[in-house]
């Protein structure tokens, strides 16, 4: 009888403080922390937000895990384990964390670049990763030789697709002779295939490499082979000091921080956020020497313009692969439009996969 | 001296002990590395072993879900051992699944939202068929050109993700979400939906599947001629073909079977906990139900037993990452050593270890 009373004792004195005053966050990813890309983006935001936090916060992660029936359960293994926000840093996860999210509506869930939102407890954010292909386009017309640029493509999506068009419209707009090669991996993260692919491209004439997918092996094949890259989510310098011209670089942190205080005061509410240069999400990184002052000031009013809402990379006339009219001298491309874009737009030479 | 010596009979104790002596040894091994990258070493197994099972904030969620994830790999596994022991090398089991699904998927697809009894049947036997289909692929070439069915069936996996792709962005893409790659979500088709059989238990008709596909493989290998020339032309092909196995025959049988089995669990999985065809559909069970069948000694109940051992590492794995922060790398290299400490272990199932008095003449 004392051995269990002790025991009640014991649980309640463990059992009460800490788990009321600390709130749990947990990051699913589709690739391992170590990517020095996407997920790697994602988990320093992580860190960045657990310090901001300190004790109040406690963060777990679960990284390689596939979309479907894995993803699924992870995040209900979350969910049971007291986890009060899951961050599903993947768009794939969609139709997982909306299952999930039904079965457990007191979690709040955080999906990166999803698109389905059936119950109130999920929000989705994304960045608007085509303001930063605008400035790589711009810079790869400008440097390239070969008027080739080769793009490394992951999964034909609205995201990776308004990629391609911004950076080729920012391409042409400065060199009018520019040629788009695309080779699409299907993965985000396959080290292997991404260095065929910018050998391949290389093969073909590309002497600027671009990449939509998550690993550094593109940037060390460039540097290899003597030609100009640009990172991904991540600043990759280390990994190609003469190719690594610049990335755009993820910086979700300032959005994790909010969000997690929006769970902590109990104000958090389902969103959709698109947020780009003017919220400081994305920042280009630090622009590689081998380009000339005047194209780094280039690029430095190029993002200015951008992040002060005076320039938007999609701006009439534009028209569609197939000649149509997408957008009229001066109009601007409505969200809805980008969000959803499924079309290359007119210049590029390869077909969209189907 | 420490002198090795074959022996006459594999030893029948060493060919059962060993898994279990792998599994201590790969527990014993993976604490050390567990407790070298700062993590409890104790805690560490107890979540990857017994917490899946046992524990109370998890077991009642994670032991339905080992059902789930073990279902497809045992499945995949007793078709291959067929094979394995009758010495045709079935490693493109991935493609087969892929091509499977992709046809279940079709029927489904083709009836959209017509409800039907009959629609669920029909999925099931066309993904038997997918699934066959593509295995007869390489079994054709091998009886016919004398091809190696190792190379084709791998390379055919590669054919089949793109296949898979191919659906997901074209025809079979969702034509409700423009822009988005995947197909409906059959989950909400309810003629279609692979569905748990009893609440809150992980049974769905792909474990039902597994179930009867062991039975059957146990009974044909054990009782059925059949069973006794996959056993004969893995063993001594000579005398099998003395005896009158007709090789092509085989082959043409053990790629059927384990291809439709492939084909049936990729079609379970899309039916059910995968959901839709999407590009990333294929999650390797093909792949890890080649480790599954050699783990279960290519013995249908030992690959149950297997299958359900990987599937917990697995779940276990995934809730070690979760609570203790260990690296999902760290749980692969554990993964890994429970397959090398069996191989390395089987090396006493055919030699023995004998100390000898002195130098050797």
């Amino acid at each position: 009888m004392k051995k269990l009373l002790t025991a009640a004792v014991l649980s309640a004195a463990l059992a009460t403080p800490a788990l009321a005053d600390t709130t749990k966050a947990g990051f699913i990813y589709i690739g391992p922390v170590g990517d020095f890309g996407w997920t790697a983006g994602h988990d320093r935001a992580r860190r960045e937000m657990a310090e901001h936090f300190g004790d109040a916060v406690e963060t777990t992660i679960v990284e390689n895990v596939d979309y479907g029936a894995d993803a699924e359960r992870v995040m209900t293994q979350m969910a049971l384990s007291g986890t009060d926000v899951i961050f599903a840093a993947s768009f794939g996860y969609g139709p997982d964390v909306n299952a999930v999210a039904g079965r457990f509506p007191n979690v709040a869930f955080q999906h990166a670049t999803g698109y389905i939102q059936d119950h109130p407890n999920i929000s989705l954010y994304d960045a608007r990763f085509y303001e930063g292909r605008a400035v790589l386009g711009h810079i790869a017309g400008k440097m390239t030789e070969t008027n080739t640029v080769g793009y490394i493509a992951s999964f034909p999506i609205p995201a990776v697709i308004a990629g391609i068009n911004s950076a080729y419209l920012h391409a042409k707009a400065v060199n009018p002779d520019i040629q788009f090669r695309i080779i699409w991996t299907y993965s985000w993260f396959d080290p292997a295939l991404e260095a065929d692919a910018a050998e391949t491209l290389i093969e073909q004439g590309a002497d600027v490499i671009m990449q939509h997918t998550d690993s550094t092996a593109a940037i060390r094949v460039a540097e290899d082979a003597g030609v100009m890259a640009f990172g991904q989510a991540s600043d990759m310098t280390q990994f190609g000091p003469n190719a690594h011209l610049t990335a755009i670089v993820d910086r979700w942190a300032p959005y994790y921080i909010s969000r997690v205080q929006a769970v902590i005061d109990g104000t958090w509410e389902a969103q959709n956020s698109w947020l780009g240069f003017a919220d400081g999400i994305i920042e280009m990184a630090p622009w590689n020497d081998r380009m000339p002052a005047e194209l780094q000031a280039e690029a430095d009013a190029l993002v200015a313009a951008i992040a002060a809402g005076e320039y938007h990379p999609f701006t009439g006339p534009i028209n569609r692969q197939d000649g149509t009219p997408w957008l009229a001298e001066g109009e601007v491309a409505p969200d809805g439009d980008l969000a959803t874009m499924d079309f290359y737009v007119e210049g590029i030479t390869a077909d969209l996969p189907n | 001296m420490i002198r090795l010596e074959k022996r006459k009979q594999p030893s029948r104790f060493w060919r059962i002990a060993n898994p279990f002596l792998a599994v201590a040894l790969t527990m014993l091994a993976g604490g050390v590395m567990f407790a070298a990258l700062g993590k409890d070493p104790l805690v560490a197994i107890r979540l990857i072993f017994f917490d899946p099972i046992f524990s109370e904030t998890f077991a009642s969620y994670s032991r339905p879900q080992l059902l789930i994830k073990s279902a497809p790999l045992i499945l995949i596994a007793v078709g291959l051992a067929i094979g394995f022991k009758a010495g045709i090398w079935n490693i493109g089991a991935e493609g087969q699944y892929i091509i499977g699904a992709l046809f279940g998927a079709g029927v489904a697809l083709a009836f959209f939202p017509q409800p039907g009894w009959y629609i669920f049947p029909l999925m099931v036997i066309a993904g038997a068929f997918g699934g066959f289909l593509w295995a007869m692929i390489p079994a054709i070439l091998k009886t016919r050109f004398n091809t190696n069915e190792i190379l084709v069936s791998l390379l055919l996996v590669y054919v089949a993700e793109r296949i898979l792709a191919a659906m997901a962005l074209g025809l079979m893409r969702n034509p409700d979400q423009p822009g988005f790659p995947g197909s409906r979500d059959l989950r909400r088709y309810e003629a279609a939906h692979n569905a748990e059989l009893f609440a809150n238990t992980g049974i769905h008709w792909g474990v039902v599947a597994a179930l009867i596909a062991v039975i059957f493989a146990y009974v044909m290998m054990t009782r059925h001629m059949l069973g006794f020339h996959v056993q004969l032309a893995g063993q001594a092909p000579r005398a099998a073909r003395f005896g009158g196995v007709s090789p092509t025959r085989l082959v043409v049988i053990c790629l059927g079977i384990s291809g439709a089995l492939a084909g049936l669990a990729g079609m379970f999985e899309v039916s059910g906990p995968g959901g839709q065809v999407r590009i990333e559909f294929a999650s390797g069970y093909g792949f890890t139900a080649i480790i599954v069948a050699f783990l279960g000694r290519l013995n249908p109940l030992g690959i149950v037993f297997a299958g359900l051992l990987l599937g917990l590492t697995y779940i276990g794995g995934e809730l070690s990452q979760m609570m203790l922060q260990i690296p999902g790398a760290a749980i692969q290299v554990f993964q890994g050593m429970l397959l090398f400490f069996l191989l390395a272990l089987d090396f006493q199932t055919n030699y023995r270890i004998r100390l000898t008095k002195g130098a050797r003449a």
